[in-house]
């Protein structure tokens, strides 16, 4: 048997994913910046540069911010094993995004192309660093549940997004026609259903039932929905590549079928919720029934979509984007960072006490009036988003700034997490270090 | 006869269960009942604490031949959760619905990501390593009221 990962206080230090979840707010802030510069010609035509440029800052900038720093935090816990090198994995990761997502998104907006080429170098680096360490985490982990295998297909499908993006932008940046016509659907495909929807659908089944103590998922959902995801992109990319971007009949299926088992997690997760043991307000349940909601309108929206013969609005399309990406993973991304942040502030303060003393609970370090303040403004932009798809002319500015809203606002929330943290450590270190408990991080 | 794992796993659904009717109680301002309830909820945790520090956690050590460790490591957050339910106690005694919120959603995040390493991890390794002596323990766990 492995004991070598045995160790359960492998977490890295609470700087590690905090730095990537304070920068995510500022990226969202740039989107509703450039938004706010472009307007409404940022929502006519999703392959306009300024629409790239944005779509890249929202999903490099801050979805992938976030997700990278809460992996990098929840790996070592949920399977007993560390991420190689925290420390310096972390750094390289987290400035080659920041940095890659700055370049990439400057090169579409200023046409410049030795910026996209730049970008391109540092983001693929970025993410091969980061996706072998997480590879070298998940071959040492003596834990294997659900989650876990669902991160690891979460990773294996960022690797796949990774080398389309690449293929992409060696069109955009160097003029190299990608290898195959496909790579416009697959890059997107990939990030969205297979990255980002299923890390949300692996962490989410462990996660929902401890966090509202709401029945288990039903096992075979648990079990296969994430690997039969997996296939069917695969079955689906296959068929695109043979066809060289076409979209035949049995890629138009996988597509539906991909669509159900993301309606399947939405439906059954609201369910769940609706039966919870938990019955007090709470804002992390309210980010994720939007988050839901929105994935099943996305969903449900693609699927006639790809079914679609006869002329589709653009708009539909926008429209689609701002539910799966802003509506979905945004409000995920940020139900969870109030669960998140909080903890592992308390968490590290609480190592560091002494004996029998007790840290600021979690809602004296963030309160929850400012959590829900901050979901409101979070909501409004959805909606004025949505608006903005549909009536880019009329609400393309109240959407950028109810944006920018929601981004300081979230912002704001973190910081008051590590003020809290910050003034309480200065307090124990004022005390001797004989008193204090030993250091066990989760 | 269930294993160990799934005698503990059973046992913190059973936690989870009083915790949410205690919490419920203190959210809608009833103290009589949010008394009673903590006080099952109270009960429980000792329960599952003692089954855990003075009888499984032994038993592994012994057997697996090392002290410390991942044991070492739950043992430091039951002391954390002790620390925790003993303010919840003082916010309940002092009628506090928010500070008594505010502590059980740290104990409840805290006491999760614990049953999660255990689910995950230690019973595993306590239904491999101690697999012959799973009848004679689980006996003395239900012995402990």
């Amino acid at each position: 048997m492995n004991q070598s990962g045995l160790k359960l206080e492998q977490a890295p230090p609470i700087a590690v994913p905090f730095q990537f979840f304070l920068v995510a707010p500022v990226f969202l802030l740039l989107v509703a910046a450039v938004l706010f510069a472009s307007g409404a010609d940022a929502l006519t035509f999703r392959m306009s540069s300024a629409t790239i440029a944005i779509t890249h800052l929202y999903a490099l900038g801050f979805m992938a911010m976030v997700m990278i720093g809460a992996m990098m935090q929840m790996l070592p816990v949920l399977q007993g094993s560390p991420v190689p090198q925290p420390r310096a994995t972390a750094l390289l990761t987290f400035v080659g995004v920041g940095l890659g997502t700055l370049a990439l998104a400057g090169g579409f907006l200023l046409s410049q192309q030795w910026l996209l080429r730049a970008g391109t170098v540092a983001l693929g680096a970025a993410f091969l660093v980061f996706i072998a360490a997480v590879l070298v985490c998940l071959a040492r982990a003596p834990s294997r549940n659900h989650s876990v295998r669902a991160m690891g297909l979460a990773v294996a499908s960022l690797l796949v997004t990774v080398v389309f993006g690449v293929m992409l932008a060696a069109l955009y940046g160097w003029g190299v026609a990608p290898l195959n016509g496909s790579a416009h659907s697959l890059h997107p495909g990939w990030g969205l259903l297979g990255w980002s929807g299923l890390l949300v659908v692996g962490v989410g089944f462990e996660l929902v039932p401890m966090l509202q103590l709401t029945p288990l998922y039903p096992k075979s959902v648990a079990r296969y929905l994430g690997s039969a995801v997996l296939a069917l992109l695969a079955a689906w990319s296959a068929l695109l590549w043979i066809d060289d971007g076409r979209w035949g009949a049995l890629a138009v299926a996988c597509a539906v079928a991909i669509a159900l088992a993301y309606v399947l997690f939405g439906v059954t997760t609201i369910v769940l919720q609706q039966r919870r043991r938990r019955r007090m307000a709470d804002v992390t349940l309210d980010f994720w029934r939007v988050g839901m909601g929105s994935l099943i309108a996305a969903s449900v929206a693609w699927g006639v979509r790809v079914m679609w013969n006869g002329p589709w609005p653009e708009s539909m399309d926008l429209l689609i984007g701002m539910l799966m990406m802003f509506g979905f993973a945004g409000s995920v991304i940020a139900g969870m960072l109030y669960k998140i942040m909080p903890f592992l502030a308390w968490f590290h303060l609480q190592s560091m006490c002494a004996l029998g003393k007790l840290a600021p609970n979690m809602k004296k370090i963030l309160p929850d009036a400012r959590q829900r303040l901050q979901f409101r403004s979070h909501v409004l932009a959805l909606l004025l988003l949505c608006a903005a798809a549909l009536w880019p002319r009329l609400f393309v500015y109240p959407a950028a700034l109810a944006l920018g809203a929601a981004a300081v606002l979230l912002e704001m929330n973190m910081i008051t997490v590590v003020r809290a943290y910050r003034s309480n450590f200065r307090n124990m270190h004022a005390q001797p270090a004989s008193t204090r408990q030993p250091v066990g991080i989760p | 006869m269930a294993g160990i794992g799934e005698y503990m796993i059973n046992h913190h659904k059973e936690c989870d269960e009083v915790f949410a009717r205690a919490e419920e109680a203190a959210g809608a301002g009833d103290w009589p009942r949010a008394q009673t309830e903590f006080e099952a909820f109270a009960h429980q945790m000792d329960r599952h604490f003692e089954i855990e520090e003075n009888l499984l956690f032994p038993a592994l050590e012994e057997k697996s031949g090392h002290s410390g460790g991942p044991t070492q490591v739950m043992r430091m957050e039951h002391e954390q959760m002790r620390t925790v339910m003993h303010e919840m106690r003082s916010a309940m005694e002092t009628k506090d619905a928010e500070q008594y919120l505010g502590l059980s959603e740290t104990f409840l995040v805290l006491t999760q990501q614990h049953n999660f390493k255990e689910e995950g991890i230690l019973y595993n390794m306590m239904d491999q390593v101690l697999a012959d002596e799973a009848p004679a323990l689980l006996a003395q766990a239900e012995s402990i009221a």
